[in-house]
């Protein structure tokens, strides 16, 4: 899409300026969203990307600066407001009820009514037609969110956006928790969108996707604009170094000088249980190992399998040679086995105890002996990791998502382990912490842990792997060597390998209906 | 792992448990009191059932609005016997009276819960303690009021309690009436859509453009009119007005139970009208049961105990299933809905690779 000099923006924000308790995080950022066109919004976690969002959204008063939207100057105090102006944003978590359906959530607050009741009816017809214009013909109006897929739920959102006349949809990491052929169908959406005439603020960490879907790019640093300029005058290289100021060479640390691949330290065979089977894989002292493959895939319950959290029905797990038997996470802690979850609110953090409190957590709970020596190591192990907070006894909840990940880590750490399983390590984290997470991935390899590491971005697989295990459909379907392609792995992952055919990363979604073949409204029963 | 969560697999909902496990109920109950020698469908036993169920009835409906907000209401037993007093005393045996008596108990009713729900959403006091603070309040009122029973309901009044449409209590059919309306109101009124809402995620709804205090003060306001209507059945029933009927009747605890019971979520944002009902029928065919075969009284608790956590521990286990098993049982069925990315030609390569089990 070229830029069209003509074409009047829809909404400009000049010169916005936030502070909390006297901490500035946002200042004099400027942007413009014209119709149509897709607009990116990058830099690190705390750059301020969040904070103008959230300006935009109503969710926060700005300081100083002026936001016309649509002609006219707006100030928002409420959310809701700014979404019946026809400014919508899709948050990184969802605003949506699990228990009521599709149709009664994107008319949330809005309810359609006839002669002054509500009618589920109308509303489930209207939403449905919102679907088929966005080409989604798999998504049941009256199916309750809770039963929908991640993605699917974002399409949700969107709709719901739509059903209010949006005429701007910022996203917030919409990809965060997408799979990669989910990513391409939130691509042909966004198509579709603008198509449509709907200006999108595109907020990601992925840069190959704000690459692939922006006009015009606008980077932000601790809070402030550092440029804002057309896509195509960009390249990858140039955009992290504006983010950081570190060029992508440094992206990926190589291997720590001494690391060796030594004996043989993680063992499975034949691991099966209700979601995965035939699990055949070692790990050695000193080796990466990554997983990829689709969401879904099984990539976490197999580790989930590995920590005790859903144990393999059968199959021997060996450990330096040693069977060891995990049907507890306990008992994989014991063995030696750190775990890094995928999901660090829910699962790696107790979000309302202090940064202490947390990297205490599995030492008091499994060797409740060594707690008084980790408790003077923990400052050590924390500033190794870089951590930044404002001290030992401040809530993990009020971190950054980095620094809560290098919380988690520095937990593990504590319990010296001989085996990580590391999933999606970085998901959700700026490239600062990014780079920390893999600089202490080498670490540990040096110091001769073994590391198995679940990622859904294919050049962090391929930039710190050794060796490559691809999954697909609860098996491991490949084993690849390091310096595998990203079509390579992504064929394994799709279980096209044999014929490499349609292997690249921008595959339709075959459940996508063609915008020349539209389907019939209301034709179907549900 | 929304993920992963099924889509099209096929379960029971909550409710239809609920109606399944009453008539488990009902036919365990059946086979015990033949044992005993008497006839559980008997027109006099099944109307023993149905009285029993009206008072909880009314209280349960009222209670599943304030657990659907994520609220919970402590104070019904001390409304029921103040409604009841209320009542009584201002009928004072007159006919005339009863349409003002009904009317001003039923306003002091809403007004306490108006207060309560103001309590909760405004000044953001928790319910439980809001309405453990209103019951106190009303229960001091009526100690130092009322020594004992006071007023008198007159006959018209009375047969409200004793008449019934064949085996069918007048009580029960006005309790049903409600119910029906209640479920139509959450249905198909916007503030009843909300309430589900408010309890479900209060931030998700204030996002939203909800305005999140309405939906509560309006179920506390409906619980309270609900347990004045179940205080006034009470008087119509023993002809006067008691400051105990309530308490006795240990209706907070027991109709949280029946909403529970009734599969509505403790959390709030999820249950039904319907469900509670079951609930409260459960309830009701245990304790004819119970005293038809004359079960010690201590036993009949323990019983009740059992089934309450007995339930609860069924709706979570089904709640704890998200992720559908790949191997093994259940997997031929179908793909996950998010990873048919490569349709028909890759299952069938992928089935090589199956297990037979």
């Amino acid at each position: 899409m070229t830029v069209n000099d003509d074409v009047q923006p829809i909404l400009v924000a000049t010169d916005l300026s936030k502070s909390f308790f006297g901490v500035t995080v946002l200042t004099g950022a400027s942007l413009s969203l014209y119709p149509g066109r897709v607009h990116g919004l990058v830099g690190e976690n705390g750059a301020g990307k969040s904070t103008l969002m959230k300006i935009l959204a109503g969710v926060y008063e700005r300081d100083s600066g002026t936001v016309v939207f649509n002609g006219k100057e707006v100030e928002y105090s409420h959310p809701a407001q700014a979404m019946h102006d026809g400014l919508a944003t899709v948050f990184q978590e969802f605003n949506l009820l699990p228990d009521r359906s599709v149709a009664q959530n994107v008319y949330l607050g809005r309810e359609l009514r006839t002669r002054g009741f509500v009618d589920n009816t109308k509303m489930a017809e209207s939403t449905k037609q919102l679907l088929s214009e966005l080409g989604i013909d798999f998504i049941d109006p009256k199916a309750r969110v809770g039963s929908l897929s991640v993605a699917e739920q974002q399409i949700v959102e969107i709709v719901k956006a739509l059903s209010l006349n949006a005429r701007v949809i910022s996203m917030d990491e919409p990809t965060a928790a997408l799979a990669e052929h989910e990513v391409s169908l939130l691509y042909s959406i966004i198509e579709k969108l603008t198509a449509r005439g709907v200006a999108i603020l595109y907020v990601s960490h992925r840069l190959r996707e704000v690459f692939d879907l922006c006009d015009q790019i606008t980077v932000l640093k601790d809070g402030a604009l550092v440029s804002s300029s057309s896509a195509s005058a960009l390249t990858t290289d140039e955009l992290v170094r504006r983010m950081v100021g570190r060029s992508i060479s440094t992206y990926f640390p190589g291997k720590v000088e001494g690391t060796e691949r030594g004996s043989r330290r993680l063992r499975v065979q034949g691991g099966a249980n209700a979601w995965v089977n035939d699990i055949n894989l070692e790990v050695r002292a000193g080796e990466i190992v990554g997983v990829a493959g689709l969401q879904g895939s099984g990539r976490t319950e197999m580790v989930e399998a590995l920590f005790g959290i859903s144990t393999f029905d059968s199959g021997r797990i060996e450990i330096d040679g040693a069977q060891v038997r995990i049907r507890k996470p306990r008992q994989a802690v014991r063995a030696g086995i750190a775990m890094i979850t995928e999901d660090r609110k829910a699962q790696g953090l107790a979000l309302n105890q202090s940064v202490l409190d947390n990297v205490l957590l599995v030492i008091r709970g499994v060797f409740p002996r060594r707690t008084k020596g980790i408790r003077r190591r923990a400052p050590g192990i924390l500033s190794s990791l870089e951590l930044s907070s404002r001290g030992l006894g401040q809530e993990v909840q009020f971190l950054s998502g980095g620094n809560q990940q290098k919380v988690v880590l520095a937990k593990w750490l504590a319990t010296n382990p001989r085996v990580v399983l590391l999933d999606e390590p970085t998901r959700g984290i700026d490239v600062g912490a990014k780079i920390a997470v893999y600089q202490l991935m080498r670490d540990l390899a040096k110091q001769s842990v073994a590391i198995l590491m679940i990622s859904s971005e294919l050049p962090e697989v391929i930039g710190m792997s050794d060796r490559i295990l691809v999954m697909n459909d609860g098996l491991i379907a490949a084993e690849l060597p390091a310096g595998t392609t990203e079509e390579t792995i992504l064929a394994a992952a799709t279980g096209n390998l044999d014929s490499l055919v349609g292997a690249s990363g921008n595959q339709a979604d075959p459940r996508l209906v063609g915008s020349s073949d539209p389907v019939a409204i209301g034709g179907e029963t549900s | 792992m929304s993920a992963l969560a099924p889509k099209a697999r096929r379960r029971f909902g909550t409710t239809a448990i609920v109606y399944i496990a009453l008539l488990a109920v009902m036919i365990v109950g059946a086979v015990l009191v033949n044992t005993a020698g008497r006839n559980f469908l008997s027109p006099g036993n099944i109307r023993d059932i149905l009285t029993g169920m009206s008072v909880l009835g009314f209280v349960a409906i009222g209670q599943t609005l304030v657990i659907l907000c994520a609220s919970l209401d402590l104070s019904v037993p001390y409304v029921v016997s103040l409604s009841s007093l209320l009542g009584a005393t201002i009928m004072a045996g007159n006919p005339a009276n009863i349409i003002p008596a009904v009317l001003v108990t039923l306003t002091v009713a809403a007004g306490i819960g108006l207060l309560i729900g103001l309590t909760v959403t405004k000044l953001r006091v928790n319910g439980f303690i809001a309405t453990l603070g209103a019951g106190l309040i009303i229960k001091g009122y009526l100690d130092t009021q009322y020594k004992g029973t006071a007023g008198s309901m007159p006959w018209e009044f009375q047969l409200i309690g004793a008449t019934g449409v064949g085996p069918v209590p007048v009580s029960t059919i006005i309790m049903l009436a409600a119910a029906l309306l209640v479920a139509l109101f959450l249905s198909k009124t916007r503030t009843g859509n909300h309430m589900f809402a408010v309890g479900g995620n209060e931030q998700v709804s204030r996002f939203s453009g909800i305005r999140t205090s309405r939906p509560t003060v309006v179920a506390h306001m409906l619980c309270s009119v609900m347990a004045a209507m179940a205080g006034l059945l009470l008087a119509s029933r023993l002809g006067v007005g008691s400051p105990t009927v309530g308490t006795q009747g240990g209706y907070d605890l027991l109709s949280i139970a029946a909403v529970v019971l009734g599969g509505t979520l403790l959390l709030g944002g999820r249950g039904s009208i319907w469900g509670t009902i079951g609930g409260v029928a459960i309830f009701a065919v245990m304790d004819n049961v119970m005293s038809v075969i004359q079960l010690n009284p201590f036993l009949k608790d323990v019983v009740r105990g059992v089934i309450i956590v007995a339930a609860v521990a069924v709706y979570t286990g089904r709640a704890i299933e998200s992720r559908r098993p790949r191997f093994g049982r259940d997997s031929q069925s179908s793909m996950y809905p998010s990873v048919d990315l490569q349709l028909a030609m890759d299952q069938e390569k992928e089935r090589d690779h199956e297990p037979t089990s």
